[in-house]
C-alpha cells in the first residue's frame, strides 16, 4: 500500500515529539563537564606468612591486603585478587614478592618463609661397612714386657683412634688384653686386664665417653700367634679392639 | 798352717751345706723314720675270672695307695717269701721280720666274691710281736665292681696310714680338680688323687679356669668366661651342674676357699685394677682387700688359721708373693726377686708352696720350679729341678705332697710328688692338663 503523505507527516511530527520530549526532560541548562577525578593514591599492599617458619614438607599461608591497587600479582603464583590467602608448601626458604599497581603507582611487599630441612635419618645401620672401617681406622696399642702403660708411640696410635671414634660416635667396642705366653695363668689374666684398663683410661681421657667401650682381660688365652719368639710374643701383648655395634 | 787347713774344711762344709739345701732330703714324714712295709698281693680265695680282675684291681690300687703315701719302705716283690698268707693262720711271721724282706709291718688277706658282692678280710702284723702281732684287722663288703675293688684298697689302705703315720687321715680318698683341654675347649674335671676316674666336669664351652673345691668336697668354684666377662662359677657336685653364684662387674677369677667353707677370695677388676676381695660363702659381704693400680691374684687362705691370705702382687714390677691379714693389714713380703706366683698354703700353715722364676728378664725366660718357703722364717727350697715350666702346686690334705703342672714331657700334664720333690708321678696322659687342685680331704 503506498504510504501517502500525510501519514509520512504523522509519523515524522510523532517522531519528533518523542524526540523532542525525552531530549527535553531537563528543563536546566546543560551542566558543565564535570571536573576530572583527583588521581587515585597509590596502592598499598601487605604481604604475610603464617607461620613464616616450617621445617620441608609443611605448608604455610600467605595472607595479603591490598588497597586502591588495579593489579595486584605474586611471584610465582600470579595475578591475584587484592585480598586475600593463599596455602603454599615452598621447598626451601623462599621471599615471597608481591606486586601491587594502579595507575598511581605500584607497592611491593615481601615475605619471607624460612624452610628447615629436617634431619636426615639415621643410615641403616650398615654393619658390615661400619666393622670394616672399625677394623681398618682403630689400630692395637702394645705394650712392654710386663708392662701396662702406654707408650709414648701408642699414645699417638690412640689419639688416632679416638678421632675415628669421635667421628663415629654410635659405634660400641670392646677392649681385650692379651698377654703373651711365658708367664702364669692367672697373672696374665689380671695383666691382660691392667692393659685393657689403660687403653680404656686413655681413651677416655681424650674424650671418648666410658660408656661406649667394655673391657675383658684374656691373659695367655687366645693368643694370636703361637711361636716361642721374641716377635711373636710382642704381637701377643696388646690393647686389641673390637667392633661391637 | 794349722789355719790354712781350717779355713778349708771350713768352706767344704759351707759348701756341702749351701748345695745341700737346694735338695731337701727331710721334710715329708716330718722328722719321722720311714716304716719298712711289706704288702704282698692278698690271696684269692674264691675261683674264676671275675675274683681274678677284682683282685688284680685291688692288688694293684692297695699296693700303690700304699708306696706313694711317704711314710713306708715298701719290701719288693722280689723279696716276698714263696708262699703268701691269706690269713692270720698262714703267717710265717719270722720269714717276714728277717731278711731278706727284713720288713716291720706286715699287710696282708684275701679276697672272695660271694653272691655278686665283693668280700675283703686284711690284716696289718708287727712283724717284731709274736705274741700279738695284729695292729689292725678289717672286713669289707661291697658289691662286686672294679669300681668297689679300688674303693676297699683306698679304704684299708688309709686305715694303715693313718695308724701308722703319726695319726694324720691318709689321702687316698681325695680326689684332684684340674683344667683339662681335652674336650676341645678348657673345662673343669675331676679325678682320683692317683690318676684315675678322670671326667669332665663342666660343659662351658667357653674358658673355664682355677678350679677349687669347697672343703666339704660339695661345690667347685672356679672362674670362666661368660657373656659378662669372668665370673666365678660354682659347679655342684651333689646336683651335677651349675648353681647360682653373684656376677660382679669387670672380670673375676682365681677363687679360693677358706678352709671352714665360710668365705672366698678371689681377685677382681670391677673397680678397673685387679685387686684382692673376700666374699661370704653364699656371695654377699663382699670386701676389698687390696689397693693400687697393679695386678693383684691368686689369693690362698692360711687353712689353719683362716685369718691370713697370701697371694700373688706386681707392686713392685714382676709378681712377688705376699701375706696380709684377712682384712688386708699387715701386708709382708715373701719373695725378693724374679718372677713369683700360684702360692698354695700348707695344711699345718707352716708353708707356702709356689712357682718361681728366680732368674728373671725378657728375652730369658727361664725354668720356673715349685719352691716351697717356710713362713716364719722366709727359708725356702727348691723342689723341681729338670729345667722346664712348673707351675700351680696345690699341697695333699696330708701335707706330705703336692699335685702341680709340668711341661717336661713337651705338653702340660699333672705331676705329683712328695713335698721333698722326690718321687715324681704322672697323673695324666690326654690333651693337655693344667692347673690342678687337691679337695680339703
Amino acid at each position: 500500500m503506498k504510504i501517502t503523505r500525510s501519514q509520512w507527516t504523522r509519523v515524522a511530527v510523532a517522531l519528533a515529539v518523542v524526540l523532542t520530549v525525552s531530549a527535553c526532560k531537563k528543563k536546566t541548562a546543560p551542566a558543565p563537564p564535570p571536573p576530572p577525578p583527583p588521581p587515585a593514591p597509590a596502592p598499598t599492599a601487605s604481604l604475610t606468612a603464617n607461620p613464616n617458619s616450617i621445617t620441608a614438607g609443611q605448608s604455610t599461608t600467605l595472607i595479603w591486603r591490598t588497597d586502591f591497587a588495579t593489579d595486584v600479582s605474586i611471584d610465582g603464583i600470579g595475578k591475584v585478587d587484592p585480598s586475600g590467602s593463599r596455602t603454599v608448601t615452598p621447598a626451601e626458604s623462599t621471599t615471597y614478592h608481591l606486586v601491587a599497581r594502579n595507575d598511581t603507582g605500584t607497592q611491593e611487599a615481601t615475605a619471607r618463609v624460612t624452610v628447615t630441612q629436617p634431619t636426615p635419618p639415621p643410615p641403616p645401620p650398615n654393619n658390615e661397612t661400619e666393622a670394616q672401617l672399625f677394623a681398618s681406622n682403630v689400630q692395637d696399642v702394645f705394650f712392654e714386657y710386663d708392662s701396662y702403660d702406654i707408650t709414648q708411640q701408642y699414645q699417638q696410635v690412640l689419639q688416632r683412634d679416638a678421632q675415628f671414634l669421635q667421628q663415629h660416635p654410635n659405634i660400641q667396642f670392646t677392649i681385650e688384653g692379651h698377654c703373651d705366653e711365658r708367664g702364669s695363668t692367672e697373672y696374665n689374666l689380671a695383666l691382660g686386664d691392667n692393659r685393657a684398663n689403660a687403653t680404656k683410661q686413655a681413651l677416655v681421657s681424650l674424650g671418648i665417653s666410658a660408656n661406649r667401650m667394655r673391657t675383658i682381660s684374656y691373659g695367655k688365652e687366645k693368643p694370636f700367634c703361637t711361636q716361642s719368639t721374641e716377635s711373636c710374643w710382642a704381637q701377643n701383648r696388646r690393647g686389641h679392639f673390637v667392633y661391637q655395634r | 798352717m794349722k789355719r790354712t787347713l781350717t779355713l778349708l774344711l771350713f768352706f767344704l762344709l759351707a759348701t756341702t751345706f749351701l748345695s745341700a739345701q737346694d735338695w731337701i732330703h727331710t721334710g715329708t714324714g716330718l722328722g719321722v723314720e720311714k716304716i719298712r712295709l711289706a704288702a704282698p698281693d692278698f690271696k684269692q680265695v674264691t675261683p674264676g675270672t671275675e675274683t681274678q680282675n677284682l683282685a688284680m684291681t685291688f692288688n694293684v690300687t692297695f699296693q700303690n695307695d700304699l708306696a706313694s703315701a711317704g711314710i713306708f719302705e715298701m719290701v719288693s716283690r722280689s723279696f716276698w717269701p714263696l708262699s703268701v698268707p691269706g690269713a692270720p693262720q698262714e703267717v710265717v711271721l719270722n720269714e717276714w721280720g728277717s731278711p731278706p724282706p727284713n720288713a716291720s709291718m706286715l699287710a696282708f688277706g684275701n679276697i672272695a666274691v660271694q653272691d655278686a658282692n665283693i668280700n675283703v678280710q686284711g690284716w696289718l702284723y708287727d712283724t717284731k710281736n709274736s705274741q700279738s702281732p695284729q695292729v689292725l684287722g678289717k672286713q669289707y663288703r661291697e658289691q662286686a665292681t672294679d669300681a668297689n675293688a679300688r674303693l676297699i684298697a683306698h679304704r684299708f689302705a688309709d686305715e694303715i696310714i693313718f695308724r701308722l703315720g703319726g695319726g694324720v687321715p691318709g689321702i687316698a680318698e681325695s680326689k684332684i680338680y684340674f683344667v683339662s683341654h681335652r674336650s676341645g675347649a678348657k673345662e673343669i674335671w675331676e679325678m682320683d688323687y692317683d690318676g684315675a676316674n678322670q671326667k669332665q666336669l663342666t660343659h662351658l664351652d667357653s674358658i673355664a679356669l682355677s678350679p677349687h673345691v669347697s672343703p666339704d668336697n660339695s661345690r667347685v668354684a672356679f672362674s670362666g668366661v661368660t657373656k659378662e666377662g669372668w665370673q666365678i662359677l660354682m659347679y655342684s657336685l651333689e646336683l651335677n651342674r651349675l648353681v647360682t653364684f653373684p656376677r660382679f662387674s669387670g672380670d673375676n677369677y682365681s677363687p679360693a676357699w677358706s678352709a671352714d667353707g665360710q668365705n672366698l677370695a678371689f681377685s677382681s677388676s670391677r673397680t678397673g685394677n685387679t685387686e684382692i676381695y673376700t666374699v661370704s660363702a653364699a656371695g654377699g659381704n663382699l670386701k676389698r682387700l687390696t689397693e693400687g693400680r697393679h695386678p693383684d691374684v691368686s689369693p690362698t687362705w692360711n687353712p689353719k688359721t683362716n685369718a691370713q691370705i697370701a697371694w700373688v702382687s706386681g707392686r713392685t714390677g714382676l709378681p712377688q708373693i705376699y701375706t696380709m691379714a684377712s682384712d688386708g693389714t699387715n701386708v709382708v713380703r715373701m719373695t725378693d726377686q724374679g718372677y713369683a706366683v700360684s702360692p698354695s698354703w700348707s695344711p699345718n700353715g707352716q708353708f707356702l708352696a709356689f712357682a718361681w722364676v728366680r732368674h728373671y728378664g725378657p728375652g730369658a725366660p727361664g725354668a720356673s720350679d715349685i719352691y716351697v718357703m717356710d713362713i716364719a722364717s722366709k727359708q725356702w727350697v727348691q723342689l723341681t729341678h729338670d729345667g722346664g715350666r712348673n707351675d700351680f702346686p696345690s699341697w695333699s690334705p696330708d701335707g706330705r705332697h703336692i699335685v702341680f703342672q709340668s711341661n717336661r714331657t713337651g705338653k702340660l700334664q699333672i705331676w705329683t710328688m712328695l713335698a721333698d720333690g722326690s718321687e715324681p708321678r704322672q697323673l695324666t696322659t690326654q690333651g693337655e692338663n693344667s692347673q690342678p687342685n687337691w679337695s680339703f680331704k
